[in-house]
């Protein structure tokens, strides 16, 4: 197994840094899903390990903590890599060519939606509008959001 | 404080953004300190003409002059042809406001948008900013609300109740603690409105939903954002700041007796929690379920207490209507649609983006005269408004009128007010298999004709296409949108299959086998 697996235990550093969020949020009022935001913010994704961690600070059971995580497309349950493609897959991106580009992306960078190139730099992850609809197709590279993505544009885009 | 140095706008929102806006500030900085030329930058939010973004603006005593779209490589021969006196020059498009896209528009919750600097107080309340709120302190609940229900409007999120009615229900309803929670989770492909107003005023929002906290003795309020739009996230909480620093959100506002506090909450990328039940669950912390009701979350809600919950451009249409009063807002429109649509142009469209109008224009003037056709310059064969869950709207009915009864009228639906253009390169059956594919995706898996359905749906049209028994299982498609309409909870299994439906009552020759 990889060392970063989610099934891994918590290195010191990051089990610190999940419980000053679960301190700092718990008292929240519907507290959980700015601790999960908070806790992806700050390593990239949700471990399996910090479930029962959550759980308890929230007087929750591990299985509501789960069923949270897992209802919501935006939590990562596994590493990224260093950064994340998202491509609009909705209707006005799909009216200008988004089909293909999604195709050309995964040729290109050799992966699947959901997945992480070898060498561990990109994450690629659909998305369901951008909000950029007039200037399509959209995709958004961590935060970055880009229009009229043409593939050529896309390989500049990603260097 | 007068100021010598030339005013030059360059919007900073999303779209502007994703096409280059940012390098353009840049370089036109660079050149400026080059040529010694007195200019101030200002970070705009955008007009909405999304075609000419990155729409540079000039401040020539007191008019603003446009260029766009321009790039880095434009800027050079901009100051070269003197722009900053307002000069021709090739991206010269005049007097921004005499732009006829903008000029034919009814610019009225959208009034500031790419006007002002969007986190700039002063700037807000020098176009107008905070009259509806002032007004507001001065009037009891009863009134604001009255107020509201006189003027027409409807919700704008996409299922158009009267926001008045909503108001007096969670004003009635007995509680010590009410909530306002405002939805702008705009999930809808071809819609970005909410994303604007958010990026591009902010205020205009906070002030709406401060005098709905007034209106209905609520003292607490919480902003629903999507995770896909970090810099309106971004935006919204630095405006909020602001907004407490300079007591207009916290206790006592503007001296008066009542507080209202604010808060950003982040969704998590489900689509379904844009269905209010769903985002109040969310934002309780829990996974996004669609709630049974009765109860209605104007009498239950959030944590179980009377809730207003409303879409951005609803709440951010209110300090218009209290400011110049609800017969002003009323005059504009149609039946019983009242006030101003924001139509978003979007998909394949030549002319994309914002237009605010009274209701009542035909689908073609927006399409034809506003959008300029297609962007490909083929002929347009279909176009979905009102989201995912809206019908295609065949071209033989592009005189019908934007108002509610009458697109209702015909199946579709104005909802949020997004129009998603496609030419005649669509494949139809393509687009009816991604109405199941996205409603399977999205189903919160409360009932069963949505989350089965749906899944079946997709299996149904890819055997149409495949060749297989194509007139049974045309004849089972039809059966199985029948049972969702009928058999689901909420919108999502309810109304995904219209666009499915609308593909097979006016696009049936793209449903059979492919080679
Ligand atoms: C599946 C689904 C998704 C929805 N998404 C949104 C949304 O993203 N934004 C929104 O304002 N309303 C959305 N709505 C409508 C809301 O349920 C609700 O009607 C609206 O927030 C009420 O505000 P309004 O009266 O101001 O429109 C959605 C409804 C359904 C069924
Ligand atoms: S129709 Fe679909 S999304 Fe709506 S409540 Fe039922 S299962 Fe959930
Ligand atoms: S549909 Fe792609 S950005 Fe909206």
């Amino acid at each position: 197994m990889e060392p970063s697996s989610s099934k891994s235990p918590l290195n010191a550093d990051d089990e610190r840094a999940i419980k000053d969020i679960c301190h700092a949020k718990q008292d929240v009022p519907g507290g959980l899903l700015p601790i999960l935001h908070d806790i992806q913010r700050s390593l990239g994704y949700v471990p399996a390990a910090a479930v029962p961690i959550i759980a308890e600070y929230l007087n929750l059971s591990r299985a509501d903590v789960h069923g949270v995580i897992s209802f919501y497309h935006f939590y990562r349950t596994s590493p990224p890599g260093q950064k994340t493609l998202y491509i609009c897959r909705a209707e006005a991106c799909q009216a200008m060519g988004s089909r293909e580009l999604e195709v050309h992306a995964q040729q290109k960078l050799g992966v699947d939606y959901h997945g992480t190139t070898k060498d561990g730099t990109l994450s690629l992850e659909p998305v369901y509008c951008l909000g950029n609809c007039a200037c399509s197709p959209a995709v958004m590279l961590d935060e970055t959001v880009y229009g009229r993505v043409t593939p050529g544009r896309l390989d500049e885009i990603l260097g | 404080m007068a100021s010598n140095l030339i005013k030059v706008f360059v919007p900073s929102d999303t779209t502007a953004r994703s096409l280059g806006a940012d390098a353009v500030a840049a370089a036109i900085e660079a050149a400026a300190a080059e040529r010694a030329a007195a200019v101030e930058i200002v970070r705009n939010g955008s007009r909405g003409l999304y075609w000419l973004e990155p729409m540079v603006e000039v401040d020539v005593d007191g008019v603003r002059h446009a260029y766009g779209p321009v790039s880095p490589n434009d800027v050079g021969s901009l100051f070269d042809a003197a722009f900053l006196d307002g000069k021709p020059h090739e991206l010269a498009l005049g007097a921004t406001e005499q732009i006829p896209f903008l000029s034919r528009q009814d610019r009225l919750t959208c009034a500031r948008l790419g006007v002002i600097d969007p986190l700039s107080i002063d700037d807000y309340r020098a176009h107008d900013g905070y009259q509806g709120l002032s007004r507001a302190v001065e009037l009891s609940g009863r009134e604001i609300v009255d107020a509201v229900t006189e003027s027409g409007l409807r919700g704008r999120g996409g299922a158009a109740f009267p926001t008045g009615i909503k108001w007096n229900t969670v004003l009635g309803a007995a509680g010590d603690q009410k909530y306002v929670v405002c939805n702008a989770d705009e999930g809808d492909s071809g819609t970005f409105v909410d994303r604007m107003i958010m990026e591009s005023d902010p205020y205009v929002l906070i002030e709406g939903m401060t005098i709905a906290g007034l209106a209905v003795g609520a003292t607490q309020g919480y902003v629903y954002i999507r995770a896909e739009y970090p810099q309106a996230i971004k935006t919204m909480r630095q405006a909020i700041e602001h907004a407490r620093s300079a007591g207009f959100l916290g206790e006592k506002i503007l001296g008066g007796k009542r507080g209202f506090e604010l808060e950003v909450r982040e969704a998590a990328g489900a689509y379904i929690c844009g269905e209010e039940t769903s985002l109040l669950e969310s934002l309780e912390g829990k996974r996004g379920m669609v709630r049974y009701r009765p109860p209605l979350p104007a009498i239950k809600g959030l944590f179980g207490a009377p809730t207003v919950v409303n879409n951005v451009v609803s709440l951010s249409s209110v300090p218009i209507i209290l400011a110049k009063g609800a017969s002003f807002y009323k005059d504009f429109g149609v039946g019983r649609s009242r006030g101003t649509l924001t139509v978003q142009l979007a998909g394949n469209i030549k002319q994309g983006g914002l237009v605010e109008i009274a209701f009542g224009h035909s689908l073609r003037e927006l399409l034809e005269d506003f959008g300029g056709g297609t962007a490909t310059g083929r002929p347009m064969r279909a176009v979905q408004s009102g989201g995912p869950l809206g019908a295609y709207v065949h071209p033989s009915q592009f005189d019908t009128a934007l108002d509610y009864e009458a697109f209702a009228g015909i199946g579709a639906m104005v909802g949020h007010g997004g129009i998603v253009v496609f030419d005649d390169t669509v494949d139809m059956a393509q687009q009816a298999r991604f109405a199941m594919e996205f409603c399977a995706l999205e189903s919160c898996g409360k009932c069963t004709p949505c989350r089965i359905g749906a899944v079946r749906g997709v299996e149904v049209i890819d055997k149409i296409t495949n060749g297989e028994n194509a007139d049974d299982n045309l004849a089972l498609l039809r059966d199985l949108c029948d049972t969702m309409v009928s058999g689901s909870l909420c919108a999502l299994g309810g109304m995904a299959p219209f666009p499915v439906l609308s593909v097979m009552n006016h696009y049936s020759e793209d449903l059979k086998a492919r080679n």
